[in-house]
Order: structure tokens, then C-alpha cells, then sequence
């Protein structure tokens, strides 16, 4: 039976996580790091130690801004980035979810935009958002404005070959 | 020099100055756009955030759709720049998955177009001397600090962005323009990005330490090449933290006396006017 270090380097295809020795230049530059419920350091040492709903679960995973700095001054090369990116993935298809359950959900909102009309319309993918995190007051004093600076077009162009478009979400299902 | 354009969804929304401003410059400096035919969505931090595979395949349509024309392909917007040199990154680099890549998309990929962002095709093709030399007004009394972000520099082996810990080429541009460029410590740090609408909070945080940075570099306005960047730093911010906020290209054709170049300024939410009326430079 595969460890859970083993399936997340086997994900991330790259350096392995044991190369990690702590030297925590990752954290220190993480603009995220302070909100974050582990560092991500610490991420690393969890999954060492086999704590696979810990950190499935956490909040951190979620607030990795993949910025990417991480990866850039990581004296081994270990790609924090993709490992965050990775373990979203992984808590998505076991069905554990997002512990930030709202940036989940703006994900989802975004990706069905594409869906819809292979380009991102940026009112329509907020109404999609704000009906699946209930999150329906925030920013709504920003909107006259942005309207009427013409920032928020209701009618934008869309792909005209929607097919292919669609064909890459059906298509990745069954990869 | 003639270039394929991918604009993305942001140039045609919130981040529309951008293209605007990206369009008048490139006529001026002698670059000829064609936008790639029928482009989609490059999948930005959604896609990779939740399926590798996808956030590759959206990226790769896309490349794929560029290479027909067979021309260096100019991505303005610092988040699609990322997601295209990352997928052109994994495809080259990995061959099974090209396979599986091409499978999902219903075409071959070759790989035979450069992906570049506009800061890298005015600074090295056009020149620093070049862009000087056709200032028609110099933009004195703007102080200005260039904010990279993250997405045109991070990882640097994908992006291949000079100097990207201390990256000089906005910089070196505003400069040209007669801009007094300040030195500050923030160039390549994040504003938050896409937690802008999901964690909110945090970004505020994010975005009031860039803007006191700013002013205690003695800026009176910030320079950015992203539209991302340029949401949040231009409406995040808290009460009394606000600056002006520029796409490069907004002040590179202001300064080129580009006809109509004061429009695009009309739809930032922290309205830069004032700050530039009071110069004297529109």
C-alpha cells in the first residue's frame, strides 16, 4: 500500500518532499503564511508522518496563493507551489473538499464560466459565485461603479467553437 | 514586427484599459497585432488549483490556435502569461503527457512559438533608446514604484524573466518616459490575487502593506503589467492608503502623445486624473 508521501511524490513528478531539511526559507517568504493554519514547511513534515486528513483538511492548502515564491528561493528545489496544487486536487477527489469552502467554490464558479462560454464574463461568473457560497453582500457597493465604467460587460464575446472547449472537461474526466 | 495578440478575459472586462492601452502603444512602437483566432480562457489559478490535466489542456488550445500563425505570441496579462509558459513547460518537458494533452484538446502541439510578455518585447526588441527617443512629453513630477507581481517572474526556470528577484526593465522604461522611477523593496511580492473575491480580508491586509510601501518610497503613483494586480491594487486598498494606479502601457502612450491616451484613465475605480492634472500632463 502506497504512503501517503509516496502517492503526493508520485503526484508532484519532481523533487521529492524528503529533500525538505527545514531551512523554512519557504515560510519566511510566504505572503500567506500568517493566515495560514501550518506553514508550509510544516505541510511537508506532515506529510512525512503519514497525516493524511490533517492536512487535507487544512486551511492552508486553500490559502496558497501560488505565488510561487516558495519554489523560487527553495535551496533544493522542492516544488511547494505544485504540492499545494497537488494536495487541493487529492482533497477534491477524495471527497474530503475545501476547508475554505468559498475559494472552492469561486474555482467552481470560474471553471463553469469557461464552460459556458469559453471566456471568462466576469458578472456572470460573480452571480454564480455569490449563489453557491450565499455570500451575496460583499462587494455588491463596488458593482454601480464598475458598471458604469464599463468594467463589467454583460455581453462579452464568447468562443465561437464551443466544442472543443467542452470536449477538454469531458474528455479530462475520463483520463 | 508583427506578433499574434492573446488578450484574455480580464482585457475585455476589468482589465480593458490594458488592451486599450497595450493596442494604441503597439501602433505607435510598430508592432502589428493579430489576435489569436477564436482563443478561449487559459484556465488561470481556477483550473490548476483543482485539475492539472484541464489547467494544462486550456492552455494548450490555446497554443495550439497561436501556432497556426506561426508568430511570437504577445500575452499581455501576467496570469495567462504563467499558464502558458507553465503548460509549454510541461509539454516540452514531458512526453506522455503531451500525448494525453493532445488527445484531450484534438490536436498536435509543436512548440515552435516564443510566448512573450509585452514588457519583454518593448524593452528587447523596440529598445530603451528607441522608446526615449519618441517621447513627446516627459512625464516630470510622477513618481512612480514598479510592481511586477508574481505571475511574470515566478518560477523563474518556467518564466524566464530577467533578474526576477530584482527585476529592472518597467523600471528602466518609466525612466526612458521621464519618470523618477523609486527604488522599493515590493517589485515581485503578491497582492493576493485570485483570493481577492473568495478571501477578501486577507487581500486588504496584502494590498495596504504594498500601498504604505509605496509612499514611504516616496511614490505618488504605482506602475503595474498585470490585471490582476491591477483589481486589487486599485480597489482593495483601505480608505486613505489608495495611490493612482498605471498599467505601463497607459503612461507609456501618454508620454508617446498617442491621441486619446487620457481615456483609458477614466475607468479606473481610484481615478488617476487629479494626480496627473496637477502635473500638468493631460
Amino acid at each position: 500500500m502506497e504512503t501517503f508521501l509516496e502517492e503526493v511524490n508520485k503526484r508532484i513528478d519532481g523533487v521529492p518532499l524528503q529533500s525538505c531539511y527545514h531551512c523554512r526559507k519557504c515560510t519566511a517568504g510566504c505572503p500567506a503564511a500568517p493566515y495560514m493554519e501550518y506553514n508550509p514547511n510544516k505541510v511537508i513534515k506532515m506529510i512525512q508522518n503519514g497525516e493524511r486528513e490533517k492536512v487535507l483538511n487544512s486551511s492552508t492548502i486553500w490559502l496558497c496563493l501560488s505565488c510561487e515564491t516558495c519554489i523560487t528561493r527553495c535551496p533544493n528545489k522542492v516544488d511547494i507551489a505544485r504540492m499545494m496544487d497537488v494536495l487541493r486536487q487529492m482533497a477534491i477527489e477524495s471527497g474530503i473538499g475545501a476547508k475554505e469552502k468559498n475559494v472552492l467554490k469561486f474555482h467552481e464558479a470560474f471553471l463553469a464560466g469557461i464552460r459556458r462560454g469559453g471566456r471568462i464574463n466576469e458578472p456572470m461568473m460573480m452571480a454564480e459565485y455569490k449563489l453557491k457560497s450565499l455570500d451575496l453582500f460583499s462587494d455588491v457597493l463596488l458593482a454601480p461603479g464598475m458598471f458604469l465604467k464599463g468594467k463589467l460587460a454583460l455581453l462579452s464575446p464568447r468562443t465561437k467553437d464551443m466544442k472543443s472547449v467542452k470536449d477538454i472537461f469531458e474528455k479530462k474526466r475520463q483520463l | 514586427m508583427k506578433v499574434s495578440y492573446y488578450p484574455g478575459c480580464s482585457l475585455h472586462a476589468t482589465g480593458k484599459e490594458y488592451d486599450e492601452s497595450m493596442k494604441a502603444v503597439s501602433r505607435a512602437l510598430g508592432i502589428e497585432l493579430k489576435e489569436v483566432e477564436d482563443w478561449s480562457c487559459c484556465g488561470a489559478s481556477s483550473a490548476h488549483s483543482t485539475n492539472f490535466d484541464l489547467s494544462i489542456a486550456l492552455s494548450a488550445r490555446n497554443l495550439i490556435a497561436a501556432e497556426k500563425d506561426a508568430m511570437d505570441v504577445m500575452v499581455p496579462c501576467a496570469a495567462c502569461f504563467n499558464r502558458f509558459k507553465m503548460a509549454e513547460h510541461h509539454l516540452k518537458g514531458d512526453k506522455s503527457l503531451k500525448t494525453k494533452i493532445e488527445g484531450v484538446v484534438g490536436a498536435k502541439y509543436q512548440g515552435g512559438i516564443a510566448i512573450r510578455n509585452p514588457i519583454d518585447i518593448i524593452y528587447n526588441e523596440i529598445g530603451i533608446d528607441a522608446l526615449a527617443a519618441k517621447v513627446k512629453k516627459q512625464l516630470t513630477g510622477l513618481k512612480t514604484v514598479s510592481y511586477y507581481g508574481c505571475l511574470l517572474l515566478r518560477p523563474p526556470e518556467v518564466c524566464e524573466f530577467e533578474d526576477y528577484e530584482n527585476p529592472f526593465m518597467l523600471d528602466k522604461m518609466m525612466g526612458a518616459l521621464g519618470a523618477d522611477v523609486k527604488n522599493w523593496s515590493y517589485k515581485t511580492d503578491c497582492c493576493g490575487g485570485s483570493l481577492s473575491i473568495s478571501k477578501t480580508k486577507i487581500v486588504v491586509n496584502m494590498v495596504d502593506k504594498l500601498m504604505k510601501a509605496a509612499r514611504e518610497a516616496g511614490a505618488n503613483c504605482v506602475v503595474t503589467a498585470c490585471p490582476l494586480c491591477m483589481a486589487n491594487l486599485d480597489m482593495r486598498p483601505s480608505k486613505g492608503l489608495k495611490l493612482p494606479i498605471f498599467y505601463f502601457t497607459e503612461l507609456i502612450s501618454l508620454a508617446l502623445g498617442v491621441e486619446g491616451a487620457p481615456e483609458t484613465l477614466k475607468s479606473h475605480m481610484f481615478d488617476p486624473r487629479p494626480l496627473l492634472s496637477e502635473l500638468k500632463l493631460i
